[in-house]
């Protein structure tokens, strides 16, 4: 509950019609898109500007009262739910895309700016902005920064974090500060960009971003390549990363994935395979078509029963967006869908896609598989049910043991969907005390009183790591 | 207002009646955000959402929060037009569970004495009677003929109505005369050899105010082979009721209906109001729990068309087909789209006139406010989503309008009175403007 004083003080900064403590207007941002997690915040704010937002974290720095950030609560780690009640903040006075400079080649954007209607604003000027996580037709910037999204094009052009140059943001404090610039080059003091890229909102809130832009590729061409045998499929990637070829999109997609795709997209992907990988390859003519032979060549050789290039961009364009839309569609096959994202060296797929397998016949659970195969980054997906408790221990049991092969492989817990209360508890097994050490001296000097989305990043309890075999 | 027993009733009855499977089912990725209207128009609020309103209804459930007035509102501002469900990658039966929901508060509250005489006399005394409907449309049609609607106007009688319901009056279509629409012709031979046999729904709106328009239905069904039959004891689909909590009404009706086509061996039923197929390709879920309903409903809903998909599947686009030049835009009708899923078959019906260049609007396929009886029940939003509407109308610099549902056709032209543009652009069914592309 937020005392009547302090509520007086928040309705005066934004409004009586920015300010929403009914039941049902908290619970409609009780949740975001994970499984399982769900607290009904105390109130719905939503800040007209940037000064709204110094004035509304003074007032709960001082009353001591969680913020937290929140854009189409589109995120897979329970970053937006407001876990320990507080504030939720919206951006939706906030989402205007402010400037595209066209001589220094970066986009100028508010936080609650929808990805998509940026990306479709750049690219109409002849600019390019390659992050593209699957949300991206709901997701905002404010949120694919604050969770480091990646996309389908990090193979080639990295993530969300190797796009942002400047950052303005609000301190738990109510200081703002300014990181970065328009710059190609700046080593003036520690990043704070990249601190704040990813911090899933646990030390800030972000208000304005510049973000870089690159020169639209002149062509691409996607295509499919058929597997009935899901390793062989996992061996394709890596021999065309070893073969120096990097495509813009390498992406997998096991059976059920496949089947769960089609039945919502009906687009014609063939349903009797093992695996599919969707490959794109963008730039000059030339080396798109040279690009996308050399690979048509590797995965035959690899035992691909068939390798089709898209006809028309209209075509690729459906099977991208189709392939987008795979952690929804496996929805609709159990009541409960939890995906995770533990991302190993790519050299290291083939060993892990096996991994997955065994590890879902281990703990006799149903795990689907697709996701960014081309950087190493899966999304082993479990279809269960929230309601069968049983079933439930498994399922945790077998992704505590995805998680300890993603490392011991020499990978992460999480490749881009964040840690926040999914993965907090299991972030030691990759940091180790010392690592948690750090990012806890850095979080508590940046927000001492704990106000920034509570609950995220550090489990108040630790998982055991148990190490497998014994 | 619903007192605090009602909302325990209602409470009650979303823990037993709700679709459990069907809430789960949503994931909450909020893939559905960009394609509602009302989450738009509203300033992007999660509760005028789809997934806040299956979030909202799931809480109820799960006894988190109470059935309170904001929950109604939530759900009184849904369209129903389902635009949320063809963009679902899960596949969430959004309009099932609205309907469930929207079913449970109305059968557990006790509406004040206007509303529920209104009800009652429109959703059980009026639209489930075919001959009912006739005679209140032929008031109507007195009202204009007689001279009493530019009295009406003049004297500002109308005035005293909401302005959305006033410029309606104005815009609705002269009502054929009550002898024209009592004694309708039955049967119908094909023009050209017989290709198939088809029963036609007539619909109750259609059947009376768009008498003509079904008329031109049926010249164009025979102009491509169908033989045509107009199946007797026929009454409305039931939408309305459904859609505004009436369940056990839309039942009985639509197993009138069942039974009255099952007295014509067709090959396909053929329907030309967006709504009513929408409603009609649903019989099979609203009868899902009655046993000797299940497949006579199934039976029923596989023969489902709607006019431009059998026109288009028997070659009417490939006719000489000609217009004077101009520009033609296509509203679709949500229900034509998201439910029956006919899209492409009216811009290839559309782009087969010679004369026309069809230029698509922005936003075609999202929901131009009518929604039924909408913009009566809710006319600040309805106006809100028809002024946006218009604006995308206008860039096309379309001469007409072409829309494949009565709820939606009027409201094109409540736009066009609204924006001052009589005389410069028109709104038309689909069918009408086939046929006078024909002649």
């Amino acid at each position: 509950m937020i005392d009547s004083k302090i509520r007086e003080q928040l309705v005066a900064i934004v409004g009586n019609e920015n300010y929403d403590d009914t039941i049902s207007g908290r619970l409609v941002y009780s949740y975001d898109a994970t499984p399982n997690h769900q607290e009904l915040p105390d109130a719905v704010i939503s800040p007209k500007d940037k000064q709204d937002v110094c004035q509304i974290l003074k007032v709960c720095n001082l009353e001591k009262i969680p913020i937290v950030a929140r854009g189409s609560g589109s995120n897979l780690c329970g970053g937006t739910c407001p876990v320990e009640g507080g504030i939720v903040l919206l951006f939706k006075h906030m989402n205007q895309l402010l400037e595209i400079d066209k001589e220094n080649l970066t986009v100028t954007v508010q936080p609650g700016l929808i990805t998509q209607d940026m990306i479709k604003q750049v690219e109409a000027a002849g600019l390019f902005y390659p992050p593209d996580p699957s949300s991206m037709k709901i997701s905002t910037i404010g949120g694919n920064i604050s969770e480091n999204s990646g996309g389908l094009r990090g193979l080639k052009y990295g993530v969300t974090r190797d796009y942002v140059l400047a950052l303005e943001v609000v301190l738990p404090n109510g200081e703002m500060i300014h990181t970065g610039g328009k710059l190609a080059k700046d080593v003036a003091g520690y990043d704070l960009t990249r601190l704040f890229v990813g911090s899933e909102g646990t030390l800030g809130v972000i208000t304005e971003a510049t973000l870089k832009l690159i020169p639209k590729p002149e062509s691409k061409k996607t295509m499919l390549a058929l597997y009935q045998d899901i390793e062989a499929a996992a061996r394709s990637v890596s021999q065309i990363i070893a073969k120096r070829i990097i495509p813009t999109t390498l992406e997998f997609l096991d059976k059920h994935t496949i089947r769960a795709v089609e039945d919502f997209a009906q687009i014609g992907l063939p349903t009797d395979v093992e695996a599919i990988l969707l490959i794109e390859q963008d730039g000059p003519p030339e080396i798109v078509a040279r690009d996308i032979q050399h690979i048509a060549d590797i995965c035959r050789s690899e035992q691909a029963v068939d390798v089709t290039v898209a006809k028309s961009d209209e075509e690729a364009e459906k099977l991208t967006t189709a392939r987008r839309t795979a952690l929804s569609a496996l929805a609709r096959l159990k009541p409960t869908t939890i995906l995770e994202d533990a991302t190993v060296p790519r050299s290291e797929i083939a060993t892990m896609v096996k991994a997955i397998n065994d590890i879902a016949i281990k703990h006799n659970v149903k795990i689907s598989t697709f996701g960014h195969a081309g950087d190493g980054n899966l999304h082993p997906t479990c279809l269960t049910d929230v309601r069968d408790k049983d079933e439930m221990e498994r399922v945790e049991a077998a992704f505590a043991d995805i998680f300890a092969k993603a490392i011991d492989l020499g990978g992460t817990l999480t490749g881009e969907h964040g840690v926040g209360v999914m993965k907090s508890p299991y972030l030691e097994w990759k940091l180790g005390e010392a690592g948690i050490a750090v990012m806890k001296g850095i979080k508590e000097a940046i927000d001492p009183n704990n106000i920034m989305n509570p609950g995220k990043m550090f489990a108040k309890e630790l998982k055991k790591r148990v190490v497998i075999g014994e | 207002m619903t007192t605090a027993r009602e909302r325990e009733a209602i409470q009650h009855d979303f823990q037993t009646k709700m679709n459990e499977d069907e809430l789960l089912n949503c994931m909450r990725c909020g893939f559905c955000l960009p394609a509602c209207p009302t989450y738009i128009e509203s300033g992007m609020q999660e509760k005028y959402s789809p997934r806040g309103r299956i979030a909202l209804m799931k809480a109820v459930k799960d006894g988190l929060i109470e059935p309170d007035e904001e929950v109604e509102r939530s759900l009184d501002l849904c369209l129903g037009c389902r635009a949320c469900e063809p963009v679902c990658p899960s596949g969430v039966k959004y309009g099932e569970l609205l309907e469930d929901a929207r079913d449970i508060i109305n059968q557990n509250k006790k509406h004040s004495l206007p509303v529920r005489m209104l009800r009652k006399g429109v959703l059980d005394g009026l639209f489930p009677h075919q001959n009912r409907m006739i005679n209140v449309s032929s008031l109507l049609g007195m009202y204009q003929r007689s001279g009493l609607s530019k009295v009406a106007r003049k004297i500002g009688f109308m005035e005293l109505f909401p302005e959305s319901m006033a410029t309606m009056e104005k815009v609705l279509p002269s009502v054929p005369k009550r002898k024209e629409m009592k004694h309708r012709l039955r049967h119908f031979e094909p023009d050209i050899v017989k290709k198939a046999t088809v029963a036609f729904f007539t619909g109750c709106l259609m059947d009376t105010m768009f008498l003509e328009t079904n008329q031109s239905t049926i010249t164009l069904l025979q102009k491509v082979g169908c033989e045509v039959v107009v199946p007797e004891g026929q009454l409305c689909c039931g939408a309305l009721h459904g859609h505004s909590g009436e369940k056990e009404k839309a039942k009985q009706m639509a197993k009138q209906n069942i039974e009255a086509f099952e007295q014509v061996q067709a090959d396909y039923i053929i329907t030309n109001a967006g709504g009513c197929g929408a409603f009609l390709i649903g019989y099979d879920h609203l009868l899902k729990d009655e046993p000797e309903w299940a497949d006579r409903a199934k039976s029923f809903v596989s023969k489902l068309k709607d006019i431009s998909a059998i026109l288009v599947d028997l070659d009417f686009h490939h006719q000489h087909l000609r217009l004077p030049d101009q520009i033609v835009t296509y509203q679709d009708s949500c229900h034509l789209r998201n439910v029956m899923r006919t899209f492409d078959e009216p811009r290839t019906l559309l782009k087969a006139i010679g004369g026309v260049t069809f230029k698509e609007m922005e936003g075609a396929d999202r929901c131009c406010g009518s929604a039924g009886i909408y913009n009566i029940v809710e006319p600040d939003m309805s106006m809100q989503i028809l002024d946006h509407k218009m604006e995308h109308v206008k860039e096309t610099k379309a001469a007409t309008i072409v829309t494949a549902n009565p709820g939606c056709l009027l409201q094109m032209k409540l736009g066009i009175e609204r924006e001052g543009l009589t005389g410069r652009i028109r709104a038309v069914h689909i069918v009408d403007l086939l046929l006078e592309a024909l002649n």
